[in-house]
């Protein structure tokens, strides 16, 4: 079979990405600007800033990634970029790009969901087992989403407060821990020990959904009792116990999902994949079982193109196009 | 040549196609719906219309600021991209110029404002003078009385021209009296044919690293600056 060439496009957040996909497995080029320095001093993504940023780097970056790739335009299949979620502002930019890219030479444009994005990126890795479970954990989700064939996705479980990474995040702000929290609280935790019982929240019986706002505000309250006492906060323990806490809760109810949809295939994706407590803790639960884990290698966690260029291959061969009049979609479902 | 020009910075939108300094055809809207939906399929529209194709446009001219920030993106992105991927040049002009250029074959002053909200406006000066402007004062972000009190020093007429809705027609008549003059209806909105006669000889940007003018901060780095000057 002939295999497509994607040129792919992500803006959703704070990296302006391109990448060139072929037949949905293989990665040409992967380019990614990321504008993490920028926005470190405010302590968070500051949206109109990353829209800025990202008009200074598009056409730049696709370049980059058109070049490493040895690939022209002509050469080209389709061009794919993330409709949300994500910042309205950002997601313009791509959104944009792309339209222009698909009207210039005429070639077929296909708006990719994000979190779809996130679980393709492991179709780089490994082929797809289904039935699949993936749990999605970044700054903005935590959720578990089954699949049955590709492109289908039905949400089992997710957060209903804050999502896992912007529980770090928190944390990591009472702790007067750099932004991102999530690879420094991970750093800490690594030399500290679990000396704190902080809550798990397992919400009702056979309910696969999570909650960490409760955790977040057990971590403040300690450092505060702390505080007042005038003890010595140790913030490695503090945050070895928060993570075990979160990692305990992320890897039951996934594990315990995993069982009751009798999934051939698990995989860990978004950016708090990266975290190795949660790495080592999902390859220990799942050992001896005959449920295949895939955890995609670092680059592929953090936002990327070639994660959005491996999903928009399925929606290629199903001849799932937009139109000219694509626009960005903030809150994008991933169910249809 | 085929010139493309677009303008997205306000509410307004306008795609115009020249062959030279010929008109082909121009669609503008004044409509609340959404840039981002409608610019792609208009410039689709057009080409169509005159049937032209993508590889057969030479050049691309822009509006690029000030105007709202959304929409600003929205017109750059999709020109610096078209003028990237086609290897042509891009030439950008001042939305606020774009404007006052209604009034090119008029003599004296010009005024033309964009409302940015809590008394503030992105505004320049121009001088219309046979069939060509001049900047007398340069496109900025400033308080309106401010604005008006500096325009009042030259002691001319001066045509205002705004294509955003604005709550300024008192305080203009207060502080330049008789002097000013306004302009409304059809002459008081962007119209991309303009650009093209602004910009087609214009020396071409920088396609890569072209962003529009702002012309003003984003508010977290002003109470980022504030803050650190603070603690020096
Ligand atoms: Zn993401």
């Amino acid at each position: 079979m002939d295999q497509e060439k994607i040129l792919a496009i992500e803006t959703s957040c704070d990296e302006t990405a391109a990448a060139v996909v072929e037949g949905g497995t293989t990665l040409l080029s992967n380019v990614v600007a990321t504008q993490m320095d920028i926005h470190q001093k405010f302590g968070g993504v500051v949206p109109e800033l990353a829209s800025r940023h990202h008009i200074e780097q598009i056409t730049l970056v696709i370049d980059q990634a058109l070049n490493e790739a040895e690939v022209t335009m002509e050469e080209i299949d389709a061009i794919a970029v993330t409709e949300g979620p994500g910042l309205v502002g950002a997601l313009l930019i791509g959104v944009n790009a792309a339209k222009t890219l698909a009207f210039a030479h005429q070639k077929p444009l296909i708006g990719v969901h994000h979190i779809a994005g996130h679980i393709y990126a492991n179709r780089l890795e490994q082929e797809f087992q289904f039935p699949l479970l993936s749990l999605v954990v970044s700054g903005g989700h935590t959720e578990l989403i089954l699949m049955k064939e590709h492109g289908d996705y039905e949400i089992i479980g997710e957060t209903r407060d804050d999502a896992a990474g912007e529980a770090y995040d928190k944390v990591a702000k009472a702790l007067d821990l750099p932004y991102p929290g999530g690879p420094v609280i991970d750093q800490l935790a690594h030399e500290g020990e679990e000396t704190y019982d902080f809550p798990r929240s397992w919400l009702e019986k056979g309910s696969f959904d999570f909650s960490f706002s409760g955790l977040k505000t057990a971590v403040v309250n300690q450092i505060h009792q702390l505080k007042q006492k005038n003890e010595p906060i140790s913030k490695a323990n503090i945050a070895a116990s928060f993570q075990a806490s979160v990692v305990d809760v992320l890897v039951e109810k996934t594990y315990q999902a995993a069982q009751q949809y009798g999934v051939k295939q698990l995989i860990v994706a978004g950016g708090v994949s990266a975290n190795r407590a949660l790495r080592r803790s999902i390859q220990e639960r799942f050992e001896g079982t005959n449920i295949a884990v895939s955890i995609p290698p670092l680059y592929l966690c953090t936002d990327n193109a070639a994660m959005i260029g491996a999903a928009a291959s399925i929606q290629y061969r199903n001849n799932q196009y937009a139109s000219l009049n694509l626009n960005a979609q903030p809150g994008l479902m991933i169910e249809r | 040549m085929n010139i493309l020009a677009i303008d997205t910075s306000n509410r307004p939108m306008s795609v115009a196609l020249y062959h030279n300094e010929t008109p082909l055809i121009e669609h503008t809207l004044n409509s609340k719906r959404n840039h981002s939906v409608q610019l792609m399929p208009a410039i689709d529209y057009i080409m169509k219309e005159v049937n032209i194709q993508p590889k057969d446009l030479s050049k691309i001219i822009v509006a690029n600021g000030p105007g709202s920030y959304t929409g600003l993106r929205i017109g750059v992105t999709t020109a610096k991209t078209l003028a990237w991927t086609l290897n042509i040049p891009l030439v950008t002009v001042s939305s606020l110029e774009l404007v006052a250029a209604n009034l090119i074959y008029s003599s004296g002053l010009i005024c033309s404002f964009f409302d940015a909200r809590r008394g503030n406006v992105f505004t320049g000066l121009y001088r219309a003078q046979e069939g060509r402007l001049t900047e007398e004062l340069p496109d900025q972000n400033i308080a309106m009385e401010e604005w008006l009190d500096r325009l009042n020093d030259f002691g001319e007429p001066i045509t205002m021209v705004s294509p955003t809705e604005h709550t300024f027609s008192d305080m203009v008549y207060e502080i330049l009296g008789k002097r000013a003059k306004w302009v409304t209806g059809h002459l008081s909105f962007p119209q991309a044919g303009q650009l093209v006669l602004l910009g087609k000889d214009r020396e071409p940007v920088d396609i890569h690293t072209t962003s529009p003018q702002y012309h003003r901060l984003v508010e977290a780095e002003v109470k980022w600056l504030e803050k650190n000057a603070q603690n020096k």
